[in-house]
């Protein structure tokens, strides 16, 4: 028995955390922010060294072969360090629904490139899990039509979508008939976007169906949590340093049991949330009967817990929290990113009440 | 990641559950076998008192967590006792083995195992809560005797205990932490005095304890003197985690599903309503969590790690949410969440209510959730202790 994370997948965290380190940690998402950059090259290219890009893609397809788990520690290392690179649709997301419902040739054209970083894959399935207005891509005789929004990895050169009736297609970022407005959230550090599609062609996944859409979602949604479990660990440390540091009426403000309160809630909730990441990214590997759900409350608790942390850790910091120049709302709007994307925790919630029967 | 316990462990599993189900008509039950006959059988069988050593009347197994943890999940499965428990079992009698002498260990861990001698923890004092080192019950040196002078309060089943185990200021003039130590003595000392303080839920399991001039043998002392500090705080460790099994929360849980299934408002079940149901859903989650983090504790001590500050939480989230899950049964219930005590129309025979009320005593007691604040704080994230007022 053993729950925790192996040898090398500790190994693995520590070495894709010293990579973000060495390119500069917030000063190159400052940069990526204020330069309107659209896709960090640089960071990418680093992640594909790493075999991040290709984690979970086979090694017959020029990947590594590794987990969920793996996976879900490599988001948590990213948002960590609020990294403005894709990852979730492109490296995770993609790659997953090529795997599950590509034929032979998809797989053998797509896989490869995006392992290598070479091609960057954009994913369009927020409507499956709650669309806003009129969005939704209708498939009729074979051509696509409508809206997605909010597309994961927007900036990218071919797009995972899914159609209303769980279908999922490949479209690629210059298919006639595909017109893409970037959308500007709080969080400059993932770039998302809206597909507007008017009869276009699409290269249909033959093995889409329901189940692999839902393990899209639920894949999707443990990374998510897993990028908000990294984002506010380093805000509770970057709290806790601070506190240290920071001298009012002749002594560190860590000594006042008010500010000591605030770091023991927000580590109070925010421990037993790793056990939780890592056990959802497990279900996902290996408990297939519990992972629709656990998926479910591991996205909506860590949402629960991101923000209180997010909110706390400003407070620490008092005045400079609020400010550019500490940078802490990097942090702040990430987890606020995470919170909404793919379902924000109501929404989530009630799909785990659904799933296990108590609600239609 | 492995999640399995393994041939041996499963084996084991197996055993554990053919022994309950050929042996579960011995369990105690009102005007059925006793306990104390269910509880010789689960030492003889090693599911109760598993590891303390046959020389003081254990089973003599050596340590297995997943083992421990296996008949604790068992026992709670079938819902067959898994035999007796309170403060003796599972605080002195580790103390003892810890720290007593060969003696101490001989007299007093047989008998508390077996239920023949039940004991209760004199610890707090009227001024010496939160800060329990700055206790002040009085133990002078009289000839052969310790003298003991004071009062102790929140000892529960003080009323039903033969024995207690009690801290004791033998030393005034050392530091407040270095001048305690821990003493044994039967109720039945002349000079003790017990009164029944009714809590909150109405029952009276705390009393106030008093004593006047009450003579205990110099040798009744676990450890050194002065030392007692040290001997309290490694069982207060122990405590601390058992106040919050979210293993029981959640069947806990899963009684609320239930009922919120079966509970009307207005012709249709409490379920349907899209509320209650995200309330539900947000306590099972954050019950999953512990859960979780359980799982992440379990491992770690089967494999001999440091579970750090992840420990140290569990004692703050566990007994805040226990108390949250049972108030959103009571607003579940409505009108009907009100009844208590024995009344028509009672819902799961008033539990609701009353851990509602004893968790918030939890909340309190054990170390009051501001204080493991404090502590994960400054020991689990080394933020440093607040100024010493100045001494004026």
């Amino acid at each position: 028995m053993e729950f925790g994370l192996s040898q090398e997948q500790v190994m693995l965290q520590a070495s894709v955390e010293r990579f973000l380190a060495g390119q500069g940690g917030l000063a190159r998402t400052r940069k990526f922010v204020s330069d309107n950059e659209t896709r960090a090259t640089d960071v990418l290219e680093g992640l594909a060294g790493l075999g991040v890009t290709g984690l979970i893609i086979p090694e017959d397809f020029g990947g590594v072969g590794l987990s969920f788990l793996d996976a879900a520690i490599v988001a948590e290392a990213l948002g960590r360090y609020v990294t403005p690179a894709p990852y979730v649709g492109t490296a995770v997301l993609a790659p997953l629904a090529l795997m599950r419902a590509g034929n032979e040739s998809q797989k053998t054209h797509w896989l490869p490139r995006l392992a290598a970083g070479e091609v960057v894959a954009g994913v369009a399935i927020s409507e499956s899990t709650g669309a806003r207005g009129d969005a939704g891509l209708t498939l009729k005789e074979g051509k696509l039509s409508g809206t997605s929004l909010f597309v994961i990895d927007y900036e990218a050169d071919v797009y995972l979508v899914a159609d209303r009736d769980g279908g999922l297609h490949l479209v690629p970022a210059d298919a006639p008939g595909l017109t893409r407005t970037s959308l500007r959230t709080i969080d400059g550090t993932r770039p998302t976007g809206e597909l507007t599609l008017d009869s276009v062609t699409g290269e249909a996944l033959p093995g889409s169906c329901p189940a692999v859409l839902r393990e899209l979602i639920d894949v999707g949604r443990v990374m998510f949590a897993a990028d908000t479990l990294g984002a506010a660990q380093d805000m509770l440390e970057q709290a806790v340093a601070y506190s240290k540091e920071r001298k009012q009426f002749e002594r560190a403000i860590a000594t006042f049991q008010a500010v000591k309160h605030m770091c023991a809630e927000m580590v109070a909730a925010l421990e037993p949330c790793r056990a939780m990441v890592w056990y959802a990214a497990h279900a996902l590997d290996a408990l297939s009967a519990e992972a629709s759900v656990t998926a479910c409350h591991a996205k909506a608790h860590l949402s629960e817990v991101g923000t209180l942390v997010a909110r706390r850790a400003t407070e620490v910091h008092g005045g400079m929290g609020f400010t550019d120049l500490v940078g802490l709302h990097y942090w702040f709007k990430r987890i606020g990113f995470n919170r909404q994307i793919l379902g924000g925790p109501q929404t989530v919630r009630e799909d785990a009440a659904r799933l296990q029967g108590f609600a239609v | 990641m492995d999640l399995s316990y393994g041939p041996e462990h499963e084996a084991f599993r197996q055993e554990t559950v053919a022994f309950i189900e050929a042996n579960k008509h011995l369990a105690p039950r009102p005007g059925g076998p006793s306990a104390l006959a269910w509880q010789a059988l689960l030492i003889d069988r090693g599911y109760a008192a598993r590891t303390i050593p046959r020389a003081y009347g254990g089973y003599g197994a050596d340590p297995d967590i997943l083992k421990s943890r296996i008949i604790a999940e068992e026992f709670a499965r079938a819902q067959v006792s898994p035999g007796l428990g309170g403060q003796g079992i599972s605080m002195l009698v580790p103390t003892l083995l810890e720290m007593g002498t060969e003696a101490q260990k001989v007299q007093f861990i047989g008998p508390t195992l077996r239920g023949e001698m039940l004991w209760c923890q004199g610890y707090s004092e009227p001024n010496a809560g939160s800060d329990l080192a700055s206790l002040a019950t009085k133990g002078e040196l009289v000839g052969e005797d310790w003298l003991i002078n004071g009062q102790k309060i929140w000892t529960s089943t003080a009323h039903l205990a033969h024995w207690m185990f009690c801290l004791v200021r033998t030393e005034p003039e050392a530091a407040k932490h270095e001048g305690i130590s821990f003493l044994l003595f039967s109720m039945e000392t002349p000079g003790i005095e017990i009164r029944p303080l009714v809590d909150m839920t109405g029952a009276a399991n705390f009393n106030e304890v008093f004593f006047t001039d009450v003579r205990v043998p110099q040798h009744q002392i676990v450890g050194r003197r002065g030392q007692g500090w040290q001997v309290a705080n490694s069982i207060l460790r122990h405590e601390r985690g058992s106040l919050a099994d979210p293993n029981t929360m959640l069947s806990r849980v899963n009684a609320l599903t239930d009922m919120m299934k079966s509970e009307t408002l207005d012709g249709r079940p409490v379920m349907d309503n899209p509320i209650y149901r995200d309330r539900l859903m947000q306590i099972q989650g954050r019950v999953l969590a512990m859960r979780c983090n359980d799982l992440r504790l379990l491992s770690a001590a089967v494999n001999r790690q440091n579970p750090g500050v992840a420990a140290m939480v569990v004692k703050l989230q566990g007994t805040e949410l226990r108390h949250e899950l049972e108030a959103l049964a009571i607003d579940v219930l409505g009108e009907l969440g009100l009844l208590y005590g024995d009344t028509p129309r009672l819902r799961g025979h008033g539990s609701w209510q009353r851990d509602y009320m004893y968790f918030l005593g939890l909340i309190i007691g054990g170390g009051t959730s501001q204080i493991q604040k404090n502590i994960i704080a400054e020991r689990g994230l080394g933020m440093p202790r607040e100024a010493k007022l100045a001494t004026a």
